[in-house]
C-alpha cells in the first residue's frame, strides 16, 4: 500500500509542478488576503489574537482551493478509473492525496508566513519559530487528512466547488480554534507557549480522528 | 471454460434501466461482439464487467469472479479500452506507462517494447496533451495490455486510428492476441466477422443482430 501511494504521490507532484495549478493559486490568495488585511485594518502591525486569527483564517481559505483542486487531474482526466483498473489498495489514494495536500500547504506556508510576517506581525516570531512550526505542521496533516476525504467526496459531484467549501470549513473548526488558540501566545510581545501543550494535544486528536475515519470510509466513497 | 457468464444482468441509473435480461455465456479465447446505436447500453455492460459498475439484478461472473463481491479479483486480469484514454495529459506517454506498470506490479523493462510495439518510441517523452488523438487511441491500447490480461474489454478500440495504425496494434487486441475479448463497435460488418458470439442491445435490452438494430 504505501509503495502504491508513493506512485500516486510521485504523479500528483509531478502533475503539479507540470500545471502549476494548487500552489501558485493558493500562495497568491494567501499573499494577496494578507495585503488586504494590511490595508484594510489601517494598522501597522498586528498581535495576540487578531494576528493568529488572520494567519489561520487565511491559511485555511487557501486550503479551499487545494482541496478543490486535489481531485482535478482525476475527475478529468479517468484517474480514479484507471486506479480501479489496477489491483491495488484506494487506501493508498487517500494516502496520497492526504500527502500531497500536506506538502502543498507546506510549500505554500513556506511563502505565506514569512509575507505575514513582514506585512502583519508586530512583535515578529522571534524565538517562538519552533513552537509555530510545530502547530503548522500538526495543522497540515489533519487539514490534508480531512481534504482528501472532503475532496473524495465531491469529486463525482457536479458542483464540487460548491460542496468542497460547505463540508470542510465546518469541519475545520476545530482545527481553526486549536491553532488560533496555539499560536495567539506566540504573537505577543511577550510571547510564551502558553497551553501550549494542551492545543497541540487537541491538534493530535483532531488529527487522529481524521486519519482513522478517512482511512476506514475512503475505499466507499469511491465505490459505485 | 466460462470467461463470462451473465444471466438476466441488470444495470439502472436511478428509475432507468440501461441494461436489463442479458444472459450470455463467452468461453475463453472467444470474442464477443456487442453492437447496438447510441444509448443502447453497450458501454454499461462493458463497465459493469470491468468490475467498475455494480450490477442491480442477475448474476455476473467474470474469469470466475463474482461480481461485485470478487471485483478485486479482476483488475490482474482484465484489460480496458474505454471512452477516455485513462492516461494525464501533463505527463509523458512513457511516465503514463511507468505510472500504470508501478499500479500493476510490471516491470519497466518491458515498456520500451511496448512503446516500440504501438510505434511511440519516437515521441514516447512527449507529453499526452501534445499528441493527435491517434496516438493517445494507441497508448491507451499500450496502457490496457500492459499487464498481459487474459480479457480484453475494448469500446470502439479502434477509433481514431488510421489503416497502419489499426494494423500496429492488431497483434495486441485483435483475434491473434489470442485473448478472450469483449468488443464494442459500429462497425457491424467488421465486430461480426471478427467475434464467435454477438450480443445485440437496444434501449438497454438484447434484440436480434438485424437491420432493425440501428433504428
Amino acid at each position: 500500500m504505501i509503495a502504491t501511494a508513493r506512485t500516486i504521490l510521485r504523479k500528483d507532484l509531478l502533475v503539479e509542478l507540470r500545471t502549476k495549478e494548487s500552489v501558485p493559486a493558493m500562495t497568491l490568495f494567501t499573499i494577496t488576503v494578507y495585503v488586504l488585511f494590511h490595508f484594510g485594518l489601517d494598522r501597522d502591525s498586528l498581535d495576540g489574537e487578531l494576528a493568529a486569527g488572520v494567519l489561520w483564517v487565511t491559511l485555511l481559505l487557501a486550503a479551499v482551493i487545494g482541496v478543490s483542486r486535489l481531485f482535478a487531474a482525476e475527475r478529468e482526466q479517468g484517474g480514479i478509473d484507471g486506479l480501479r483498473l489496477a489491483p491495488v489498495d484506494l487506501t493508498a489514494l487517500f494516502v496520497a492525496k492526504a500527502a500531497a495536500l500536506f506538502v502543498f500547504l507546506t510549500a505554500v506556508e513556506l511563502v505565506a508566513v514569512p509575507a505575514f510576517g513582514l506585512l502583519l506581525l508586530g512583535p515578529g516570531l522571534g524565538g517562538a519559530f519552533p513552537e509555530l512550526l510545530v502547530v503548522l505542521l500538526l495543522a497540515n496533516l489533519g487539514i490534508g487528512a480531512l481534504g482528501a476525504l472532503v475532496a473524495a467526496l465531491a469529486a463525482e459531484t457536479r458542483a464540487h466547488e460548491l460542496i468542497v467549501p460547505l463540508l470542510l470549513l465546518p469541519l475545520l473548526v476545530p482545527l481553526l480554534i486549536a491553532c488560533a488558540q496555539a499560536t495567539e501566545p506566540l504573537m505577543r510581545q511577550d510571547a510564551g507557549p502558553e497551553d501550549l501543550g494542551r492545543w497541540l494535544s487537541l491538534l493530535t486528536l483532531y488529527d487522529v480522528v481524521f486519519v482513522l475515519l478517512s482511512v476506514a470510509v475512503f475505499d466507499y466513497l469511491l465505490e459505485d | 471454460m466460462a470467461a463470462i457468464e451473465l444471466e438476466r444482468l441488470e444495470r439502472r441509473y436511478g428509475e432507468r434501466v440501461a441494461l436489463g435480461g442479458v444472459s450470455l455465456r463467452l468461453d475463453e479465447g472467444q470474442t464477443l461482439a456487442v453492437l447496438g446505436g447510441n444509448g443502447a447500453g453497450k458501454t454499461t455492460l462493458l463497465r459493469v464487467l470491468a468490475g467498475l459498475l455494480r450490477p442491480h439484478g442477475g448474476s455476473a461472473r467474470v474469469l470466475g469472479a463474482s461480481l461485485p463481491g470478487e471485483r478485486w479479483k479482476l483488475p490482474a486480469q482484465v484489460g480496458y479500452v474505454g471512452h477516455e484514454p485513462l492516461l494525464y495529459r501533463e505527463l509523458s506517454g512513457r511516465e503514463n506507462l511507468r505510472y500504470h506498470a508501478e499500479l500493476h506490479g510490471v516491470p519497466y523493462s518491458s515498456l520500451d517494447p511496448l512503446l516500440n510495439r504501438i510505434g511511440l518510441a519516437n515521441r514516447a517523452d512527449e507529453p499526452v496533451r501534445d499528441l493527435s488523438k491517434g496516438l493517445v487511441q494507441r497508448l491507451a491500447i499500450a496502457r490496457a495490455v500492459l499487464h498481459d490480461p487474459q480479457l480484453l474489454l475494448l469500446d470502439e478500440p479502434r477509433a481514431n486510428l488510421d489503416p497502419s495504425a489499426a494494423e500496429l496494434v492488431e497483434p495486441l487486441i485483435g483475434r491473434s492476441s489470442g485473448r478472450t475479448r469483449v468488443l464494442v463497435s459500429h462497425d457491424v460488418q467488421g465486430a461480426l466477422e471478427e467475434s464467435d458470439v454477438a450480443l445485440g442491445l437496444r434501449a438497454g435490452l438484447p434484440a436480434p443482430v438485424d437491420s432493425e438494430l440501428y433504428r
